[in-house]
């Protein structure tokens, strides 16, 4: 499949590191900041760049469901626990391990660089797919919605409702740890 | 022109960042909230991996437009679904473990919380 031509123009790019330089700000911000509650806020700024990026991605269920799931439920359950738990005067301190995780952070983020720049990916670009198969390539990532449902409810059928089971189970759970008292 | 290694490369910096922050941080919700990064981070790299890698089936027929072939382009975004049902189950417990401990201990600080060293 050829990139389309939206992919290919400087809007795109633009928009691209736009997205990706603030989504690195804030997710730097998360770890920096001394005030819990402003590093909550800016976890919600990294969360909305991901569903911008998963738009980018042709992925429109999951950008829809990230920004529920994630710009929603889980930002408001976090700030919640924030404010229930705040510690005002310790804000957000670090342990003895600050050089330790730094050089671990850097070398993971060596090597995983290395292997992204040295792998042979075979990419969808220069698959030598026929006129026939790329069609239908176009066709799935421009309406990828009924796609992934499809294979949610046949392929992964199994996954799915072990994962309606797992969420259950997490609901139970939290309800059973919060009300022993 | 934007290709695949950008978005891995944003995706690893994401994740190292927030393995940073899940390791070096002492209150336990920003210890999560570094977990979340990560989460976020491979998701990035799953979908776009979706994107832009051949799946096996189209690897081995290039001609193949039946829906079972060509259906497994959204490999990557199945797998995404799924982390982030995870997440959800996963923070929804681990706020309410965080809460339950402040309400007995009265902190949410990592290095108080000793009960299993001697």
């Amino acid at each position: 499949m050829t990139p389309s031509g939206l992919e290919q123009s400087t809007a795109y790019t633009v928009v691209w590191w736009v997205v990706a330089a603030m989504s690195v700000i804030a997710a730097t911000l998360v770890v920096r900041l001394k005030d819990v509650l402003r590093a909550a806020l800016a976890l919600v700024g990294v969360f909305i760049c991901v569903v911008v990026l998963f738009f980018m991605l042709n992925a429109e269920l999951l950008a829809v469901a990230q920004l529920l799931i994630y710009g929603g439920a889980i930002s408001i359950l976090i700030i919640f626990a924030v404010l229930l738990t705040r510690d005002v005067q310790e804000g957000s301190p670090s342990n003895a391990l600050q050089i330790p995780a730094l050089a671990l952070s850097a070398g993971f983020l060596a090597v995983a660089a290395f292997v992204v720049n040295n792998t042979e990916w075979r990419l969808l670009s220069n698959a030598n797919l026929t006129a026939a198969a790329q069609e239908r390539t176009a066709e799935v990532f421009g309406n990828s919605t009924p796609w992934l449902a499809g294979l949610l409810v046949r392929e992964y059928a199994l996954p799915f409702e072990v994962a309606s089971v797992l969420l259950l189970a997490a609901v139970i759970g939290a309800l059973a740890l919060l009300r022993e008292r | 022109m934007i290709t695949l290694e950008h978005f891995l490369t944003l995706g690893a910096v994401i994740f190292a960042i927030g393995l940073y922050g899940a390791v070096t941080k002492r209150n336990l919700i920003v210890v999560l909230m570094g977990i979340e990064l990560m989460f976020n981070a491979v998701n990035i790299v799953v979908v776009a991996m979706s994107k832009y890698l051949v799946p096996l089936a189209l690897q081995q027929a290039p001609g193949a437009t039946d829906d079972a072939a060509v259906q497994t382009l959204l490999t990557g975004q199945v797998f995404a679904v799924f982390v982030i049902t995870v997440a959800a189950a996963e923070v929804a417990l681990a706020l309410g473990i965080v809460i339950a401990i402040y309400q007995t201990r009265r902190t949410a600080d990592m290095s108080e919380l000793k009960l299993m060293s001697r």
